[in-house]
């Protein structure tokens, strides 16, 4: 894929949709899917006379944001409108943030093939979303629907320092479990939560200034980026190569062809008059906002992993694998919490049992029918002694089944593990009297006899007894 | 005051009619019959673009039932007119485009709410200029308001419904926008009290957009102590705007008995300049020496880039109103074209036809203004001389606590004397302008006639929220004098 | 600047327009001779920073309205010409 003559410079841009209950500027709701203009509130239908009021979630979002990437949250921006006639936008104009955007500067650690690289970003500012243009036909015509208009996103502009569609797939993948991790965006790539504009450009290896760029606008999934990345690499080389240059451009990606056409050229582009929104003030940010932010953030999954493997004591690969999502860590805290100095027993459980059933049923974390201490309270039953390893997996699928807590389900069957020395030694007193063949064998060096006098005494208990109270009572007793 | 001098009652101010009322020698309904029927009986005037007598009478009903209850106030069934800047459910919203023709608002601006929560009774919406933009009403998409003092002559813009409205006693008091001089212009030309307070004080929700950084909602009145008495009613801070300012409520009448002996006004000698008709100087120069009979002292004060207001204005406002009319797209609301080709041309031909001749040359400029390789020289280049201006003002008003000068250079011309040559008529707004980009409270009252017998105004001028204090002087004038009192022939 | 702006005029209408843009442009330039070095823009009458709205749903479906007004509508969509990507 490298070409040892060309160097590929891509930067990258992101519309993050914030995880608001409402819009940035008005009180309707953001949910995805709703009837169409169900959720286009007054302020976002741009009626004559609305006026837009900030939305302070979305505001701490893009303070989290700023914080997880080492960012300067400015504490004083401004937000601009953006004019441009387009029938999905409303007002004329998207107000967004141009001259001083609320977060500027911070970076990112992605690593491509063992090798780790510094993103540095520019710049990451608050902007409403526009509607959508419908295109089936309507006698020709085509329908607007306003739902999402207004819907908060962050657009967070990295540097040109990635160098190839790898680096850009691993930005934009770190990105997106970043914003997750933190909690200001789903990240649900179909419904547009996550989408990124790339702009690429090559120049031959050792020049120092930058090629012309083409900015491909609206990837919607990792491989669409990556596809369209190599797409436009190896067609900006060709032109160029051929003898031709490189407009600078907006190119759309046409997945189903595999290739990026032009959208708008240079000649056509706008001119989107930017100036300071009259009816917004300055977004002031103060110190003790940003420090109530900062001390109520997560711990990031790099933190989060060290620690794993350092104080719990956990491989790397089961430290990997309980971070891949925040709804996990958090789980398997919860249940540690609950259950402390079991580490790995708890990850045992998640990763296995409980992750199992879930893949198997296509159900979130969140909505598993057993929760973190529900699931710890259980296993306590394995460290106390109560039940055993198979029987925890059956008290495990009742629970599952909704048939009550750990211990709830324990006594209602009767599944407790018998560990009472004095009703073990009954039950192996009785066994040793009712098979002197055995115990004669044993004594004779067999050790098949002493399994199947374990296997008589855990038949009398009818397998409740506890195994290794078993096998130290009898080895007593025949000893 | 009694009930068969219907006239009377036509004149009253709203602090009479609160007596009548109050005394139940009157009710809400009859009142808001009387006024509709004035209003029908001026048709010719051109002041009302909707009217709805069924509306109205429900309104009053409800405002004599509400008393009967027991409640009071000084507005609970007073009527009043709204400028059609304002939206309103019941009435079309129209901002005197053809634009909006028959738009009915979903809801209602705050001030119109806040008026009819305090029992007030809406008579019907006036013309205007489209989209406030305009200084002698010419603008309107449904022709021109007459001045009731001189049918041949402007009854100033953009808010020339309310003024002519107030003067012709067809509505007590009416609702008005002031962004450059919208308010007191019209006041000036009309013969009555027009008050625009602190920018930033009514709020700007359900006010169709004109320039966001300067829009003001304010009143048209018989007299100050009448619009200290509304005012009141309409300055409470409204979350739904941003720029609606956090203080509580205030009482404007405070300040209304208050001596103005002692009271330092500053006179700025830019405003008395070569452009000033003798005729209007010499009222205001007159007015000036009431106040010195009171006891105010007058001083002298320079306001050197107040000249620059004009220019800077003609940046600012374009500049704003070019964005706040781009939602004009024939898409959601409004005019759409018949004909068109493609969805840009569907998009361009309503606004040509659905905009006027001076919303399109303001939406030109301020495009042109906020354009790539232009918006610092222009844009940026106004919002600091901007600045200079308010500084200005701010200055002067350490060393008085008053303004006062000339509201307009002449009183009201006459039809199509200037509707040719916009810059002749942009500088019609010379004095008014910089109070407007400050953003401090002004007034225009009544202080005599000029030329042709029109009437002039005397500007006021305070400090940020010092609304009260610039009321009270103006009504002490209006104790000694009666200008305000006086009525168009056949009114 | 008409384009830019969405105005469709004609050509008459342009040559008009366009003396009277030069009139009010040679009134404008007054103010570009002032010395406006080191003076920060003024947006607002006020000073102030931007309110904030705590993050809930206060508004509902407002469909029905929005369409009553509308030029043309199908199925709860606004129509407009086919738009073209
Ligand atoms: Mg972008
Ligand atoms: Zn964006």
């Amino acid at each position: 894929m490298t070409n040892p003559n060309w160097e590929v410079v891509i930067g990258l841009e992101t519309h993050a949709q914030l995880s608001t209950q409402s819009k940035i500027f008005s009180g309707a709701p953001t949910a995805f899917g709703a009837e169409p203009n169900s959720q286009a509130s007054l302020v976002d239908l741009a009626l004559p006379g609305v006026l837009p009021v900030l939305n302070r979630g979305a505001v701490e979002r893009a303070i989290r944001f700023g914080l997880s990437v080492g960012a300067t949250v400015n504490r004083r921006s401004i937000f601009a409108r953006k004019n441009y006639f387009y029938p999905d936008l409303p007002k004329g104009y998207q107000i967004s943030q141009y001259e001083i955007p609320v977060v500027s500067g911070g970076g990112i650690t992605i690593e491509v093939g063992g090798v780790e690289k510094y993103v540095r970003l520019t710049r990451a500012h608050l902007e409403e979303d526009a509607g959508k243009s419908l295109h089936e036909d309507f006698h020709g015509m085509s329908g607007i629907d306003l739902n999402r208009a207004g819907t908060p996103l962050l657009e967070i502009v990295s540097e040109p320092d990635m160098r190839s569609s790898a680096e850009a797939v691993a930005y934009a993948k770190k990105l997106h479990e970043l914003v997750q991790w933190i909690g200001i965006c789903d990240g649900n790539m179909q419904e547009g939560s996550f989408r990124c504009d790339a702009n690429v450009s090559v120049r031959r290896r050792g020049t120092e200034t930058f090629g012309t760029r083409c900015e491909i606008k609206n990837l919607n999934s990792f491989r669409f980026l990556e596809q369209a990345i190599e797409y436009e690499v190896e067609r900006q080389i060709e032109l160029i190569e051929g003898g031709g240059r490189v407009v600078q451009e907006t190119r759309l990606f046409d997945p189903d062809r595999v290739e990026t056409r032009t959208m708008r050229s240079k000649e056509d582009a706008q001119d989107y008059r930017y100036f300071p929104d009259p009816d917004l003030l300055p977004l002031v940010i103060d110190d003790a906002w940003i420090a109530r932010v900062g001390s109520e953030m997560p711990a990031l999954p790099e933190v989060q992993r060290s620690r794993l493997v350092e104080v719990h004591g956990l491989s790397v690969q089961d430290a990997q694998a309980l971070t891949a999502s925040r709804a996990t860590v958090d789980y398997f805290e919860a249940m540690l919490a609950a259950l402390p100095g079991e580490a790995k027993l708890c990850a045992n459980w998640l990763m296995g049992e409980l992750s199992a059933r879930l893949n198997r049923e296509q159900i979130d974390l969140a909505r598993a029918p057993i929760d973190a201490p529900q699931l710890a309270a259980l296993l306590r039953r394995i460290t106390d002694g109560t039940l055993s390893g198979k029987m925890a997996k059956d008290v495990f699928d009742a629970m599952w089944n909704g048939d009550g807590t750990a211990d709830a389900v324990i006594a209602a069957r009767g599944l407790a593990q018998i560990s009472d020395a004095g009703a073990i030694a009954a039950i192996v007193d009785e066994v040793i009297a009712a098979n002197p063949k055995s115990v004669e064998e044993f004594r004779a060096g067999k050790d098949k006899a002493f399994n199947a006098l374990v296997g008589q005494v855990m038949k009398a208990s009818k397998g409740k007894a506890n195994p290794q109270q078993v096998t130290d009572l009898l080895r007593a007793r025949l000893g | 005051m009694s009930v068969d001098g219907s006239t009377d009652l036509a004149r009253a101010s709203v602090a009479a009619l609160a007596k009548v009322l109050a005394a139940k020698e009157v009710s809400a309904v009859e009142l808001a019959t009387l006024f509709l029927d004035r209003i029908d009986a001026h048709r010719d005037l051109n002041v009302f673009l909707d009217v709805r007598p069924d509306v109205t009478l429900a309104q009053a009903r409800e405002a004599d039932r509400r008393r009967a209850a027991g409640e009071t106030g000084p507005l609970l069934g007073v009527p009043l007119a709204h400028k059609d800047i304002f939206v309103t459910r019941d009435w079309a919203s129209t901002a005197a485009s053809r634009m909006l023709k028959g738009y009915m608002s979903p809801f209602d601006a705050t001030v119109v709410e806040q008026l009819a929560a305090a029992g007030m009774v809406c008579l019907g919406k006036v013309n205007c200029d489209e989209f406030a933009m305009g200084s002698s009403n010419e603008n309107s998409a449904y022709g021109p308001v007459l001045n009731p003092w001189d049918k041949g002559a402007v009854p100033g813009g953009s808010s020339g419904g309310s003024s002519a409205a107030v003067a012709a006693r067809i509505a007590p008091v009416a609702t008005a926008t002031d962004t450059g001089g919208s308010i007191r212009e019209p006041a000036a030309f009309t013969g009555i009290t027009g008050t625009k307070p602190t920018y930033g004080r009514p709020s700007r929700w359900g006010m169709i957009a004109f320039a966001s950084s300067l829009d003001t909602a304010g009143l048209m009145t018989v007299s100050a102590e009448d619009a200290a008495i509304v005012l009141s009613a309409m300055m409470g801070f409204d979350p739904r705007d941003s720029t609606s300012v956090d203080r509580p409520p205030e009482d404007c009448t405070r300040d209304l008995e208050r001596p103005v002996k002692g009271l330092r006004i500053g006179v700025p000698k830019e405003f008395f300049g070569p452009g000033l008709s003798p005729d209007v100087e010499q009222s205001v120069r007159a007015a000036l020496d009431v106040y010195r009979g009171l006891g105010a002292e007058l001083v002298e004060i320079s306001l050197p880039n107040a000249a620059l207001g004009i220019p800077v204005y003609y940046v600012v406002a374009p500049a704003e109103c070019s964005s706040n009319l781009s939602r004009f797209d024939g898409v959601r609301y409004g005019h759409r074209a018949s004909k068109y080709r493609d969805l840009e041309d569907m998009i361009s031909r309503s606004r040509a036809e659905g905009l006027g001749p001076e919303p399109k040359r303001r939406i030109l400029i301020g495009t042109y203004v906020l354009s790539h390789g232009y918006y610092d020289a222009y844009y940026l280049k106004a919002q600091q001389v901007r600045r200079l201006i308010a500084d200005e003002f701010r200055r002067a008003f350490e060393t008085c606590d008053i303004i006062a000068g000339p509201v307009t250079s002449t009183v009201a011309f006459g039809f199509g004397e200037k509707a040719a040559d916009p810059v002749s008529m942009y500088l019609a707004d010379l004095y008014t302008v910089p109070g407007s980009l400050a953003g401090i409270p002004s007034m225009s009252i009544p202080c005599g006639f000029g030329d042709k017998g029109r009437p002039v105004g005397l500007q006021l001028m305070a400090d940020y929220f010092q609304e009260a204090r610039m009321l009270g002087a103006a009504h002490q004038y209006q104790l000694a004098t009666d200008w305000h009192r006086r009525v168009p022939a056949g009114f | 600047m008409a384009k830019l702006a969405r105005i469709r005029i004609s050509d008459d209408e342009a040559s008009r327009t366009l003396a009277q843009l030069n009139d009010i442009f040679a009134m404008i330039e007054q103010m570009r001779a002032v010395d406006t070095e080191g003076i920060e823009p003024m947006n607002h009458p006020l000073g102030g920073s931007q309110r904030l709205r705590d993050d809930v749903v206060t508004e509902h479906d407002r469909r029905e309205a929005a369409m009553r007004n509308a030029p043309e509508h199908q199925d709860g969509l606004f129509l407009v010409p086919r738009v073209i990507e």
